[in-house]
């Protein structure tokens, strides 16, 4: 990937669903290998917006290029890891059968399906419950499997909506070791949160609240600029001073 | 209070959700109204052809209210009694008249014969009761003792196919949108259309062993009449099979929940059985029987009863076929038109 180009670019989007506008003229770029956050409570236009990346959803206005490539664009959907909010898993199948099922579309087979299979549980930790059936894994474990199916196919940019939910904190730490990992690798990752101490791990932060973009620069930076010590702080001076 | 309190939810949801709402109040008249239409209609005028010895009686059988066609050579009269043009045909053997019913419908049947020996009556009063007149009656297909069992069978294998795997076939795809697994789908290179033909496929093959134990059962354990090739019921019940399917993954896109899929029990499966030939389509209005023509289980049922009563082959289902091909191609295009709602691309 050239390095000039920003694997991301958010140009002057707007989405609206009938008169309602969720989203407004929201500009943004996400550089490679970074960890790019996008901090708002719920309703705040978060989950739409990672899916005009995705080209799940389309933009009312404006222009969303992925990996240098127009969205949306069938193709680009094989370079995107997805993990969206709800689990999105059969739950009447075992985890095994979950992760074949979602390799074979991303067109993994064999030798290499087996070794990635292998490879993204022992990332989520659930190796030893492969062959146990989803519906008796817990809320986490559907969680973390759902992350593990979004890293199947090694992609080059990971989009994770709400990724750490419902995870306990130990597991949420090793979640971000190897998240980080991943960066130390290439890969870009944008994921969406709510929850303000765990933004502060990313390494640049978009504050969104009611479709508007109040702020973009690293956590660091947000902090210092508004003058405070937390990032709830920061996300009430923002909000605040757009007003 | 709490009863209060629960009475009011109830309520309340039923406001939220009209759909629910109409259709306890339409359904109901919906259904209604296609019985009486059905039951209500004018009594069956049995259509019976009079070959050339015979147009004597032509007058005599108008008057007991059947439609009569006359033949100029029972030849050209038992042509159209194959092709069920004809409920019966008259001809004139002696001194006795000669019916041939066409036998494949048992009220099509009685009426036939009340129209013929009442006929019979009036047209030599006088030799009422002496037993010279007595016709002989054969039957072209099906036979006298065709149980009302042996009418319905082929048009209930096909009625009952249709409404479970429609439902099964429905709530599955409903189920990957609710949880949300749609979606994650098509965050995957997936194209729309492979989702489609990819449910078609994999329930396809359940269908299949679906229709081999249902024919296999209602022929062998139940006994229902069967006079053709095992082969094209097989065939006939598949497709009646995929259109279901395809009829219940489109129509699970306009359903927000399981109940709103089974709504369409009374919507789009119970008018298809009224329509499907299980009773005489020809006394309804002309209007209602050209909407039979537009519905899957009509040209199952029709195609059915041709191989298991009438023993019919290719030529006589051939027109079916493509029509129920025809419609599960139209139900899987408009689905892959309906998912853009998920995924433009």
């Amino acid at each position: 990937m050239n390095q000039v180009n920003p694997v991301i670019a958010v140009t002057h989007v707007h989405r609206a669903f009938g008169s309602r506008e969720v989203l407004k003229d929201i500009t943004l770029q996400v550089e490679q290998a970074e960890t790019f956050g996008i901090l708002g409570p719920s309703g705040s236009g978060k989950t739409t917006l990672v899916k005009l990346l995705t080209g799940i959803d389309e933009v009312t206005s404006g222009e969303v290029k992925v990996l240098g490539t127009l969205v949306p664009k069938l193709s680009l959907l094989q370079q995107i890891g997805y993990m969206a909010q709800s689990d999105a898993l059969y739950t009447e199948l075992s985890a095994k059968e979950n992760l074949e099922f979602f390799a074979s579309l991303y067109g993994l087979k064999g030798g290499n399906r087996v070794r990635r299979i292998a490879d993204v549980m022992e990332i989520v930790n659930l190796q030893e419950h492969l062959r146990k059936r989803v519906d008796q894994y817990s809320g986490g474990m559907k969680r973390r499997l759902s992350l593990a199916i979004a890293l199947l196919h090694e992609p080059p940019l990971l989009i994770l909506d709400e990724p750490t939910v419902g995870i306990d904190p130990v597991l949420r730490q090793s979640i971000w070791k190897e998240l980080r990992a991943l960066n130390g690798k290439g890969t870009t990752i944008v994921l969406t949160t709510h929850v303000m101490d765990e933004a502060e791990k990313c390494d640049r932060l978009a504050m969104i609240r009611d479709g508007q973009l109040l702020a973009v620069d690293s956590p660091k930076g947000l902090l210092q600029s508004a003058g405070v010590a937390s990032m709830e702080d920061a996300f009430l001076y923002y909000g605040g001073a757009r007003r | 209070m709490r009863v209060r309190a629960i009475t009011l939810r109830i309520l309340q949801q039923f406001i939220h959700d009209k759909r629910t709402m109409a259709l306890m109040f339409i359904a109901p008249l919906l259904v209604l109204s296609l019985m009486s239409l059905v039951f209500n209609g004018n009594a069956y005028e049995p259509k019976i052809g009079v070959s050339g010895g015979a147009i004597p009686f032509t007058s005599a059988l108008e008057a007991q209210n059947a439609k009569v066609v006359p033949y100029k050579s029972a030849d050209l009269g038992k042509a159209d009694l194959q092709e069920s043009e004809l409920d019966a045909l008259v001809t004139l053997n002696g001194t006795s008249p000669e019916v041939i019913l066409e036998g494949s419908n048992p009220t099509a049947n009685r009426a036939v014969m009340m129209a013929v020996s009442a006929a019979i009556q009036n047209f030599h009063p006088a030799n009422a009761g002496q037993g010279q007149m007595k016709p002989q009656i054969s039957y072209l297909y099906g036979a006298e003792d065709m149980k009302t069992i042996d009418r319905f069978g082929p048009i209930m294998i096909g009625v009952f196919i249709f409404f479970f795997v429609f439902l099964i076939a429905g709530v599955s795809f409903l189920r990957e949108r609710t949880t949300g697994t749609l979606e994650r789908l098509l965050s995957t290179p997936l194209k729309r259309w492979e989702i489609v033909l990819g449910y078609v496929c994999g329930f396809g093959i359940f269908t299949v062993f679906q229709a081999l134990l249902i024919s296999w059962f209602s022929i062998q354990v139940l006994g229902i009449m069967m006079a053709g090739s095992f082969g094209y019921v097989l065939l006939l019940t598949l497709l009646l099979s995929m259109s279901a399917l395809t009829l219940g993954t489109l129509l699970s896109a306009y359903a927000a929940n399981e109940l709103q899929m089974i709504q369409f029990i009374p919507l789009i499966i119970v008018p298809q059985i009224f329509l499907s030939g299980l009773f005489p389509l020809d006394t309804l209005p002309l209007w209602l029987q050209r909407v039979g023509l537009a519905t899957p289980i009509y040209y199952g049922s029709e195609a059915l009863t041709n191989i298991m009563i009438r023993g019919k082959g290719w030529n006589a289902i051939d027109l079916d076929v493509y029509a129920l091909i025809g419609f599960s191609l139209l139900f899987m295009l408009l689905n892959v038109l309906a998912l853009r709602k998920h995924r433009k691309m």
